[in-house]
């Protein structure tokens, strides 16, 4: 077994004196920081030869360290198995999900050691390269290190949220475009069409509530709701403008209009307020669920999975995300899709390299063992062909995929703060509390704009 | 009537006189060593940091305000304050009334029985006990979901809303902390001795006089000192808002405790100032409280 290397370690010891002893933790690496504190951290290979865009360290034999998350294990397996004369040292972190920063927290540590870094990292969240590159962790792959035929593959816009500058810092693993998933054997028996516009979705939603109650045909629930929703609506939430400025607008009718709906849906009866990964949900929604709009990975992660809905074959089929009237481009939203970074400190960049090319492009991975779409067009082909012969889904999910991937809406991008956890902690309590979405928005507003500030960013509205 | 023993942590000075010097000197040479490493140095850094700025230069208060200003860092008083209020009056009231409940039950081998009970969850590792009260609180999981559906929670959402968690991580700190006070208390208690009781007794004093007139007065250093402690502990409340909040995918318990906001400033927006500065403020809070407590009570009082 690899060694795990989760979030809990860090927090800590036992017993009545624990929060002293994590005090002391602290102190303790306060002292490391004394130890290293002249050598400012970043680049401990100054004097080192420039290379590929970026001064290298002394490169030398030995284990490569590579970090994934529980999901992405089998990845760096199947690269073990293709590649037996590596020796690789696997060590499963979270992946940074629901904004835990423990990548960044243990780089900057690294940083003031001056050693540790593991030579390549996977992480679910699309924000990294905001800190990574600052923080001399990242290391640029369009420089040289990746040859630009190989970067051109990926999808259009895969590789926006790796790239600073015009350098691409990182790989990315998936692509998480949203799609409205149905049961198509539901909605045959009950004699439903599949909407294609917001107020078509609103309209069968607040009759589920009433002929069929108990069923659902979504979820609001989740940290990444407003990706699948506020997003698809072009709801200026997250506006990236530059380096450090974001624009955040959310009491604007694109932003209400979408509220309001969820707000109706929950009312009614057949928008859940739990998160799809709650066990209530896995429990009390099992076979309930007509319709779930959601990111290409659900198909794996929520439906044919037999820790969520376990939803047997021939049933789960997907339709394009529906649309409001009047919009003259179809949008639709993301939800993550990982990155693979670099370590700019490796001293096995070959072997790094190799690693982190082959667990974004071969088809013996991305094409029939990952989970979600992925990023790299050749391969996303095989995959698409890989889930029409397992004979899942009802019918052929590929055009439908295929199409919302190049139609995610460029206006919502990811900072430095985690604008999930933001929702989670602003919205998630006042719907508990039966509060509406509408309601809140001022309040989001308000939640946005102190974090962003916080993490050092320029707000307008 | 002889004199009783003394009660508190001082009554064993005159013990410590007739070991060798030598011997003694070197048991406090480790802790000293360990001390100055791990507690004077980190200390008088994170000290030193909370009075610079990123460039190592001199920034007076600087810091302090940078850190009262930030949006989290009232709120975050005020979760600590209404945590502490609770389990404090938690700790005092309960510890103090269940040792003593537990000296007077009549059984022998209950009591101890039901001692050892008590002390048992603060034998698990910490953040391990805080897991547990995660399935706890769900109701979808919980052993105890019936009374959680009877108080009219249905999922783990409604039992974290905001308003509820200073409560719940003081149930949850009481039940991880306070056999171990328990244990201590009833080891006080075996101190004062037979005779004083057995008087109290003749003199026709029940139960509760005995509990209020001998062994609360006896018990008071003890208490003062549980409460040093358990506040200086209290303070640095981290492990429970920062599970339940990695548990509830963000949704209660980020940001709820000051330690969890200097982390984020160290961890995740790369301020070690601020975040000393924050460590500095608790140092001092903590200092403040004990000085008081220890001349109000008189605490090192030998006589």
């Amino acid at each position: 077994m690899p060694p795990m290397n989760s979030t809990i370690r860090v927090l800590s010891p036992t017993g009545p004196s624990r929060r002293r002893a994590l005090a002391a933790a602290g102190l303790a690496a306060m002292v490391a920081v004394a130890i290293s504190a002249c050598g400012g951290g970043s680049s401990s290979s100054s004097g080192s030869p420039m290379k590929d865009g970026f001064s290298q360290a002394p490169q030398s034999s030995g284990a490569l360290t590579v970090w994934v998350d529980s999901t992405r294990v089998p990845a760096a397996q199947a690269y073990q198995k293709a590649h037996p004369n590596v020796k690789l040292h696997i060590v499963t972190f979270d992946g940074d999900a629901n904004g835990s920063n423990f990548l960044q927290t243990k780089v900057d540590l690294y940083n003031r050691t001056g050693s540790g870094w593991p030579d390549v990292v996977f992480s679910t969240q699309q924000n990294e390269t905001s800190w990574a590159v600052t923080a001399g962790y990242a290391a640029p792959l369009s420089e040289g290190l990746i040859p630009q035929s190989t970067l051109s593959n990926f999808a259009t816009g895969a590789l926006s949220v790796c790239t600073v500058n015009g350098k691409a810092y990182c790989l990315r693993n998936d692509l998480a475009q949203v799609v409205l998933w149905y049961n198509a054997a539901l909605m045959k028996k009950w004699g439903y069409q599949v909407p294609t516009t917001w107020p078509q979705y609103e309209a069968l939603g607040q009759e589920v509530a009433k002929q069929h109650p108990g069923y659902l045909v979504g979820n609001a629930g989740d940290t990444f709701t407003p990706e699948i929703y506020m997003w698809a609506s072009q709801c200026q939430a997250s506006d990236i403008t530059g380096l450090r400025s974001v624009t955040v607008n959310v009491t604007t009718p694109n932003c209400t209009r979408m509220a309001s709906l969820l707000d109706t849906l929950i009312k009614a009866g057949s928008m859940s307020k739990l998160s799809v990964f709650s066990t209530a949900f896995d429990k009390n929604e099992k076979g309930k669920v007509l319709m779930l709009p959601g990111p290409a990975w659900f198909a794996g992660a929520v439906f044919d999975s037999t820790s969520g809905l376990n939803v047997p074959k021939g049933q789960i089929a997907v339709a394009p995300i529906p649309q409001w009237p009047g919009t003259s481009k179809p949008s639709t939203g993301n939800v993550g899709g990982g990155t693979w970074l670099l370590s700019a400190h490796s001293t096995h960049l070959k072997e790094a390299v190799n690693f982190i090319t082959w667990v974004t492009t071969s088809a013996a991975y991305q094409g029939d063992l990952a989970p979600g779409y992925p990023a790299y067009v050749p391969v996303a082909k095989v995959w698409l062909a890989h889930q029409a012969s397992s004979g899942y889904f009802a019918d052929d999910i590929s055009p439908v995929l295929q199409q919302a991937a190049g139609q995610v809406w460029t206006g919502w991008n990811y900072g430095k703060w985690s604008n999930e956890s933001v929702w989670a902690a602003t919205i998630d309590p006042g719907l508990t509390a039966g509060k509406t979405i509408v309601s809140m928005l001022p309040a989001w507003q308000a939640a946005i704009k102190n974090y962003a500030t916080a993490a050092g960013y320029q707000v307008s509205s | 009537l002889s004199k009783p023993h003394q009660a508190g942590p001082a009554g064993t000075r005159s013990l410590r006189a007739s070991r060798p010097v030598s011997a003694g000197h070197l048991f406090v040479a480790g802790y000293v060593l360990l001390l100055t490493a791990f507690g004077v140095l980190p200390t008088a850094y994170g000290i030193y940091f909370a009075f610079s700025n990123a460039g190592n230069t001199f920034a007076g208060l600087s810091n302090f305000i940078g850190a009262y200003r930030d949006f989290r860092y009232l709120p975050a008083v005020g979760h600590v304050g209404l945590y502490l209020v609770i389990w404090l009056a938690f700790l005092v009231v309960l510890v103090t009334g269940l040792a003593i409940v537990l000296q007077q039950l009549p059984v022998r081998r209950l009591s101890r029985m039901i001692r050892f009970l008590y002390y048992i969850p603060g034998a698990l590792a910490g953040a391990a006990s805080v897991m547990v009260w995660l399935f706890m609180l769900d109701p979808t999981v919980s052993p105890a979901a019936p009374l959680l559906r009877l108080l009219g929670y249905r999922t783990f959402g409604q039992v974290i809303e905001p308003g509820h968690l200073a409560i719940l991580f003081a149930m949850i700190a009481f039940w991880t902390g306070a056999g171990g006070w328990i244990v201590v208390m009833s080891g006080a208690l075996n101190n004062i001795p037979l005779e004083l009781l057995e008087a109290a007794r003749i003199d026709g004093a029940g139960g509760w006089s005995i509990a209020r007139r001998i062994q609360i007065p006896m018990l008071r250093k003890w208490i003062v000192y549980m409460v040093i402690l358990a506040f200086a502990g209290g303070t640095q409340l981290f492990v429970e808002p920062q599970l339940i909040s990695e548990a509830s995918l963000g949704v209660a318990g980020r940001d709820f405790s000051l330690t969890q906001l200097s982390y984020d400033f160290a961890f995740q927006n790369n301020n070690v100032n601020y975040a000393s500065a924050i460590s500095v403020e608790l140092l001092v809070v903590c200092l403040v409280v004990a000085a008081l407590f220890v001349t109000r009570s008189r605490f090192f009082d030998a006589s």
